[in-house]
């Protein structure tokens, strides 16, 4: 009997890829977020209305992870944005290494802003680091308050949280306050902002948000 | 259910190492997950079962422990470690939000047994 010691970790050949994609992401000063939330929060539609309310100029492009369907990616492609479709094909998430080959289908150099749209999940794709430069979780109020205490990680690890669909407030049980008292608990440097997908309230915030990141990114990268 | 991936990630890192050693046969796994993993061991445990019956490397009665690691924090500004409960991400000594996560996210093969 021979005991072997190894100690790497197990999602280390995701972890080089994600490296790869933020090096090369970096180099082209493209900003890169990773939009993950539970199915049906609205994530496609926060997508819709960022395309519609995008400040001139600045250029965006989509990946869209779906385990089997096109839909979304179509929802994105009427409206002139490039997008690439992955299918996972049953995997619950996107991984750093599913990425890769799809960023040879658009002109990255017409590219300021990517958005990958992750698989309708809380739970795996908070594991997997796409070489992103921020995630952005998607929660809408109809989900109940209780989700960020029960889904801790992808709190966690997010920069910023759209409270998706407040428009629907008044119908929910949804407690805003306790909401914002544990996604501070897990985690005090998110951004949240709430927000209505469907009416555009709160998107200015958001709006800006993302421009500023963009402008950071390509700065960073001119240096 | 990312676990199966997670699984594949550990039975490709073991043809990997075995072949380096020489190891035609392993018997056990032993796994260290962080509790702040979205990892569920039942869920490793079931896909490891899956893969066992599949992967020659693996034997038939190939046993998969799991040790469990606690979410550990530091804080950054009164340098006070201590285990974070309920993913409340606050420093119980001079209550900072400054946080920097220590342990919980481990994912790794600690060792593996075979011949």
């Amino acid at each position: 009997m021979v005991k072997v010691r190894l100690a790497t970790p197990i999602l280390q050949e995701n972890d080089e890829a994600a490296r790869e994609n933020r090096e090369l992401f970096r180099e082209r000063g493209i900003f890169v977020l990773n939009l993950m939330s539970s199915p049906g929060s609205g994530k496609t539609t926060t997508l819709e209305r960022t395309i519609e309310q995008l400040p001139e100029g600045l250029r965006l492009a989509v990946i869209e992870g779906d385990i089997y369907t096109t839909r979304d990616a179509e929802r994105i492609e009427a409206r002139g944005v490039p997008v690439v479709q992955i299918n996972t094909a049953g995997a619950c998430h996107l991984d750093a290494r599913m990425i890769k080959p799809t960023l040879g289908d658009f002109d990255l150099d017409a590219v300021d802003l990517l958005i990958i749209e992750n698989v309708g999940n809380l739970v795996c794709p908070a594991e997997f680091d796409l070489g992103e430069d921020a995630r952005a979780v998607v929660l809408s109020v109809t989900e109940g308050n209780d989700k960020p205490m029960k889904y801790p990680l992808i709190f966690r690890l997010a920069r910023v949280a759209l409270i998706n669909k407040i428009d629907l407030l008044p119908y929910t049980d949804c407690d805003m306050e306790e909401l914002g008292r544990d996604m501070a608990l897990i985690n005090p440097e998110l951004t949240v902002f709430p927000v209505s997908a469907r009416t555009g309230q709160g998107f200015t915030l958001w709006m800006d948000w993302l421009a500023e990141q963009v402008r950071h990114k390509q700065a960073a990268s001119r240096q | 259910m990312h676990e199966y991936s997670m699984v594949d990630g550990i039975v490709r890192q073991l043809r990997a190492s075995a072949a380096e050693n020489n190891i035609k046969q392993i018997s056990r796994v032993a796994l260290v997950v962080g509790k702040l993993t979205m990892a569920v061991p039942d869920a490793l445990q079931f896909s490891f079962e899956a893969f066992r019956k599949e992967e020659p490397l693996l034997k038939e009665d190939a046993v998969l422990e799991i040790r469990e690691e606690p979410v550990m924090g530091e804080c950054k500004d009164c340098q006070h470690r201590f285990e974070i409960k309920d993913y409340e991400f606050i420093c119980p000594s001079c209550s900072g939000v400054n946080i920097k996560l220590v342990s919980g996210r481990e994912l790794y093969i600690e060792y593996y047994e075979g011949e």
